[in-house]
């Protein structure tokens, strides 16, 4: 289970790529791997406002659909074309290729409030495995 | 009173092996199964290109012995059981009194007073008491052999090929339905030509201590040909192109085989009585209030079980399963449609009410999936 170093991670599995006031949204390779094939994903449009923890998505796959949670207050300034065409994508590069999302950042702070380190986000599915 | 603990989970005999294969494994009726072993979508294609392996140990197997064994059968199921030749399978049900579908099964002729009955794992026990009873009155036996049985699925287009090189049966001789004692992979077993994805296959009922080596035997000879392990999310994906049911989702105690458009498998006509008759015969007379139909999505959210299907924005129906296909590349759907609302539904169109919003839905008559028969 891959778990980048130099992201951001949300209890629902999202992870987050900070640059600047720029934060660029995906699900997690433990996400992607739980839901299955991705078959579909609702990303929100550009110009939505998002706010932290509140559902602004959605991932369909095979078998089950998921909310997608707003990591941080912002709003969305691009969405991934190449996911709505080729939602696989998240499955085979989910902290790549398959990114969902671009949001600009409220928060001046550094890192916005509230997410985890890759290590606290490793603990956590480590407990979710139980 | 204190809570009873959660029955652990059985696992079945071929339980190491997915693990060795790094299977995602779920909780199915009990059952520990394999859902996936990489991806679902892969299996599904590789079973509709290719092969898929698929362990069904979970399925529940059933012993009917004794000289009146078929009369058993005939007075506890609703097909016509005496009509089954040895050597032969038949798709059938088991219903209440008031017609209600217990379960769905497939019935193996195996010898003279010799009946495998096969039954869904969510229902074998009450299936097992149910047979049981409905036995008491003849010279018939029900055991419970689930667990003497491991069950193998190999399912595609290559299936023959591949199960050719591991047994001296003539598999053009063994028809669709039709299953009989044989050598594979050195081990006998039941080999029998059925399955539940709408392709050419076979599943084999082995000995669970030869499940193993018959699983590494098919792998070996089926690799080259694109055979993959598939686990139970293809098999769900497969069966629902192929417009099957799946009992507690078409299937349920609340419909007849009418309603479910399997009234075929009612032999109302059959010698004697059977459970389950007169409520049939009276369902057969009349115009059914619902029925089951396919739809696609014209968008790509899926519509899943359970969703209102909606004729003029008003619900007219139920979504029974539902996916997407990789076949077709686009959602599908099964569901119960109040056949009042069918008229309405062809001139105005239907949707499914997809977590509160409506998405247009095409009416299709199923399957969805239908192989090229050569």
């Amino acid at each position: 289970m891959s778990v980048p170093e130099e992201l951001y991670y949300t209890a629902e599995h999202e992870w987050v790529a900070i640059s600047e006031s720029t934060a660029r949204i995906g699900i997690t390779d433990y996400a992607q791997r739980a839901l299955g094939d991705v078959v579909f994903v609702q990303a929100p449009t550009p110009g939505t406002r998002i706010t932290a923890g509140d559902p602004c998505g959605e991932v369909e796959s095979t078998k089950s659909v998921s909310d997608i949670y707003g990591p941080a207050d912002g709003e969305v300034t691009e969405i991934n074309p190449e996911v709505d065409d080729d939602p696989g994508l998240v499955n085979s590069d989910p902290y790549g290729a398959g990114w969902l999302f671009k949001i600009r950042l409220d928060s001046e702070d550094e890192v916005p409030p509230g997410l985890l380190s890759a290590a606290e986000y490793t603990a956590l599915i480590a407990a979710e495995e139980q | 009173m204190p809570e009873s603990q959660p029955a652990a989970l059985k696992r079945t005999p071929l339980a190491a092996v997915h693990e060795s294969l790094g299977a995602v494994m779920t909780d199915f009726a009990g059952w520990q199964m394999p859902l996936r072993y990489r991806s679902e979508t892969a299996e599904h294609n590789a079973v509709r290109t290719a092969a898929g392996l698929f362990d069904l140990s979970h399925m529940g197997e059933l012993r009917v012995t004794g000289t009146e064994a078929t009369a058993a059968l005939d007075y506890a199921l609703v097909s016509d059981i005496a009509a089954v030749r040895q050597g032969r399978a038949k798709y059938t049900m088991i219903v209440a009194a008031d017609g209600g579908v217990i379960d769905d099964l497939i019935v193996y002729h195996l010898a003279d007073n010799d009946y495998l009955v096969v039954a869904n794992a969510s229902n074998a026990a009450t299936v097992a008491q149910e047979l049981t009873e409905r036995a008491m009155g003849y010279q018939a036996t029900v055991t419970d052999r689930t667990e003497d049985y491991a069950l193998l699925a190999i399912q595609g287009p290559k299936s023959a090929a591949i199960a050719a090189k591991l047994t001296s049966t003539d598999l053009s001789a063994l028809k669709y339905y039709a299953g009989y004692p044989a050598t594979v992979a050195g081990q006998d077993v039941l080999l029998a030509r059925t399955g539940y994805t709408g392709e050419d296959g076979f599943e084999i009922y082995a000995d669970p201590a030869a499940a193993a080596g018959i699983w590494t035997a098919l792998t070996e000879a089926g690799s080259a040909e694109g055979l993959i392990p598939a686990g139970l999310a293809a098999r769900d994906s497969l069966r629902l192109e192929a417009g099957m049911p799946l009992y507690g989702n078409e299937l349920s105690l609340e419909v007849t085989p009418y309603d479910a458009g399997l009234g075929r498998v009612v032999k109302l006509d059959k010698a004697g009585d059977f459970v389950g008759k007169a409520a049939l015969a009276q369902r057969a007379q009349e115009p059914p209030v619902r029925t089951l139909v396919g739809l696609t999505g014209q968008s790509r959210r899926v519509p899943r079980h359970g969703y209102p299907v909606l004729v003029a924005g008003v619900q007219a129906g139920t979504v029974t399963s539902g996916g997407h296909s990789p076949t077709l590349g686009k959602p599908i759907a099964i569901a119960y449609l109040d056949t009042s609302a069918a008229g309405q539904a062809a001139i105005d169109g239907l949707a499914v009410d997809i977590r509160g919003s409506a998405e247009p839905a095409t009416l299709v008559s199923l399957p969805f999936y239908r192989r090229d028969r050569h």
